[in-house]
């Protein structure tokens, strides 16, 4: 099978080299602002005389693209460049198919920039495989300011006040937390729990994945406290897209989202203000460190001709123009960290100065929700009891009791 | 000209062989071939590729039984199956049998009620998904028009959901089922009715002793197409709930590509899909052979 493999890419690599000057893309930033963003990089590369071929496949998160370049994979014929998230990226390098950005990556010293947690995703084997090209974090919150004015107006920095809020908002008659009942989004939300017990907790639990922290009194009292947020949740919850949850915050129905940095997009299109019409804070209790994920263009073994213009790719995608000219319109913020922030609003000043601060303290985490603490298969098997606990199928103590089977069957 | 007979009767012969053999070909590749690999497949430790070189022998089997979500999955399935073929048939005969009645505008009522079909099972699950929301469809109509009290959450709630599923599902196939039943009931001789009502038997006896009876291999067509669409029933979960919530509503179909695409557990995934084969074939296989056993007989 594998030399059958081998043979087809060989014949498939011979007919790349007759387009020596073009990469191929596959991603599924398709969307408007992300469309816009990634138009930056493709005008970049134009200039350099580097054709842009699009092969957009949206749908699912990118799990349409990944069963897309499965096949593309196995016929031996991979796309020059594909965006992809963390575990994913090791999970390829594993079957030997990525390529080697070793080269630029030294001439431009991508090491001192790029945060260490984030090459350990970027580098398999000692070796860069992909340009990081943003860096996500999901332990924030974003609150309506005019529902925060009406319950105190202080932003919440703990557990306690963040329940002492919600009441509030209870009693002013709105839904206090906005949420989509889909299990990644309440896995969202388990990240900034888990972590506001203490980061070697989320550390030992998540990334560890110690069955001793995964079964203990700190799991229960984490599920405990998501079921306290359930019942600020609205009946409707189930099943709603994430951007409709941000939309009733926009829209005053709902006082808070916890949410990824991804929902500001949705908050600037509605023409908001960060500080006047909305404020964002990490999950209180969890300032200082930042739950990850990052979306990085993960480089494919392409013949030697087409190899040029991979790695001017990957130079554009890391070139700190680049990396503020996309980030400011993503919402996210650059990967690396020397990048100035003139160009950012008030919540992406701050999500870069967290990120910097997380980094050099060592409190930059891999989002266990997106994929970045651990691979697919143990993602999904928390997803599973986080969800079936947030819809009340299970207690706490039987939920950290399942999580760590689960993780265990994962695991085997 | 002996020659040139026995030549053309060569080619007789032949021709349906050659022209045959591609698709013969193809199916018995893309379809047996690749039975057989996901068979291979799922004795393997395979992950995100498929990978044949780590042997794992039954424990593909073993950790999908082990499961909570393929338990949940299998529940599922029999309260779906169950309820779809059995609803359906009923509603599907009773219709029928009010259509055979020689009614007026037969012609009209037919394809309102055969019109479901020819939609997708995703434009079904989407459509049902609107009207059972509660924020925007049945409920929220009824509760706006007055009924204030009014209360129909079951899509929301893990215990019910998959009865609405069952309820899409009915509305898809029934008007589906009452066609094969027309068939039927016009296949029956009009002899046997005549004499019937000339021995002087009312109408429930008419259906229930003698045409009802009659229609056995229609019914046994019925179940056998009700029975796998149930068992691969994926988009129409996948439109309404996508599993949930939680994993309320997971189907095998869905833990088949959940897994496999989703998870990186090909080697599970590739399990879950021998063991839908399995009731698949233990559905199919029998109706099969009775049919060829009737065919030899006529």
């Amino acid at each position: 099978m594998r030399k059958f493999l081998l043979t087809t890419a060989a014949v498939f690599g011979l007919t790349a080299m007759a387009h020596a000057d073009e990469v191929e893309v596959l991603h599924w930033w398709t969307s408007g602002g992300e469309a816009a963003a990634l138009n930056v990089l493709k005008k970049n590369l134009e200039s350099q005389g580097i054709t842009w071929k699009d092969m957009p496949v949206a749908g699912g998160g990118g799990d349409a693209a990944m069963t897309a370049l499965r096949a593309r994979v196995t016929a031996g014929n991979p796309p020059t460049a594909v965006q992809a998230l963390g575990f994913d990226i090791t999970d390829w390098a594993k079957q030997g198919v990525v390529g080697d950005l070793t080269e630029v990556a030294t001439r431009e010293g991508w090491d001192k920039v790029v945060p260490a947690a984030l090459q350990n995703f970027s580098k398999y084997d000692g070796k860069w495989i992909a340009a990081p090209v943003n860096v996500h974090s999901t332990n924030w919150v974003w609150i309506n300011k005019a529902a925060l004015d009406a319950a105190g107006g202080k932003a919440p920095t703990s557990w306690d006040e963040l329940v002492a809020v919600l009441d509030k908002m209870k009693a002013n008659g709105l839904t206090p937390v906005a949420h989509g009942g889909q299990a990644w989004q309440e896995a969202t939300i388990f990240d900034g729990v888990v972590l506001s017990l203490g980061a070697d907790f989320y550390k030992s639990a998540f990334i560890d994945l110690d069955p001793k922290a995964l079964d203990s009194d700190k799991m229960v009292e984490a599920f405990d406290r998501m079921a306290k947020l359930r019942s600020y949740v609205d009946d409707n919850f189930s099943g709603r897209d994430w951007n409709l949850a941000s939309a009733m915050v926009i829209e005053g129905k709902a006082g808070m989202q916890f949410m990824g940095d991804w929902a500001k997009g949705e908050f600037l299109k509605a023409g908001k203000v960060p500080g006047k019409d909305f404020v964002c804070i990490r999950f209180p209790g969890t300032q200082g460190a930042v739950t990850f994920n990052s979306d990085q263009f993960m480089m494919f073994k392409v013949g030697d001709a087409s190899q040029k213009a991979q790695l001017q790719m990957a130079s554009d995608i890391e070139s700190p123009a680049f990396q503020s000219a996309f980030n400011v319109v993503k919402g996210s913020v650059p990967a690396r960290t020397d990048v100035p922030n003139d160009a950012f609003d008030d919540c992406g000043k701050k999500g870069m100065a967290d990120l910097a601060d997380a980094s050099k303290n060592n409190l930059l985490f891999g989002s266990m929700a997106h994929g970045h603490a651990a691979p697919a298969a143990i993602k999904n098997a928390l997803y599973d009891v986080v969800t079936k606990h947030f819809n009340g199928e299970m207690d706490s103590k039987a939920a950290a009791k399942a999580l760590a089977e689960a993780v265990a069957a994962a695991k085997g | 000209m002996s020659q040139v007979q026995s030549q053309r009767s060569i080619l007789q012969d032949w021709l349906p062989r050659i022209v045959l053999a591609p698709s013969f070909a193809v199916v018995l590749l893309f379809v047996y071939g690749f039975i057989l690999f996901t068979g291979v497949l799922s004795f393997t430790g395979s992950k995100m590729l498929p990978d044949l070189t780590t042997w794992v022998g039954l424990n593909n089997y073993a950790r999908l039984f082990n499961h909570p979500n393929w338990s949940t999955s299998l529940a599922n399935l029999g309260i779906f199956g169950s309820l779809y073929i059995i609803i359906c048939s009923v509603l599907g005969l009773g219709l029928a049998i009010l259509l055979d009645q020689k009614i007026r505008g037969e012609g009209f009522l037919r394809p309102i009620y055969l019109y479901p079909m020819a939609l997708s099972f995703i434009v079904t699950g989407v459509a049902w998904k609107w009207f059972l929301d509660p924020g925007i469809g049945l409920e929220h109509v009824m509760q706006s028009w007055g009924w204030e009290s009014f209360s129909f959450r079951w899509i929301k709630d893990g215990r019910f959901a998959i009865y609405t599923i069952v309820i899409a599902a009915i509305w898809q196939s029934s008007g589906f089922v009452m066609a094969m039943f027309l068939a039927g009931l016009r296949g029956v001789d009009n002899e046997i009715i005549k004499a019937a009502q000339i021995d002087g038997a009312s109408n429930w006896m008419l259906y229930s002793r003698i045409i009802i009876p009659l229609m056995r291999p229609v019914f046994l067509s019925a179940f056998v197409v009700l029975a796998h669409l149930a068992i691969k029933s994926y988009d129409l979960v996948v439109a309404m709930t996508d599993g949930g919530p939680g994993t309320a509503t997971w189907t095998p179909a869905l833990f088949m590509q959940k897994f496999t695409f989703g998870r990186n557990e090909m080697g599970m995934g590739a399990a879950s899909a021998i063991i839908m084969l399995m009731m698949i074939a233990a559905i199919i296989v029998p109706y099969l052979y009775s049919e060829l056993k009737g065919g030899r007989r006529s």
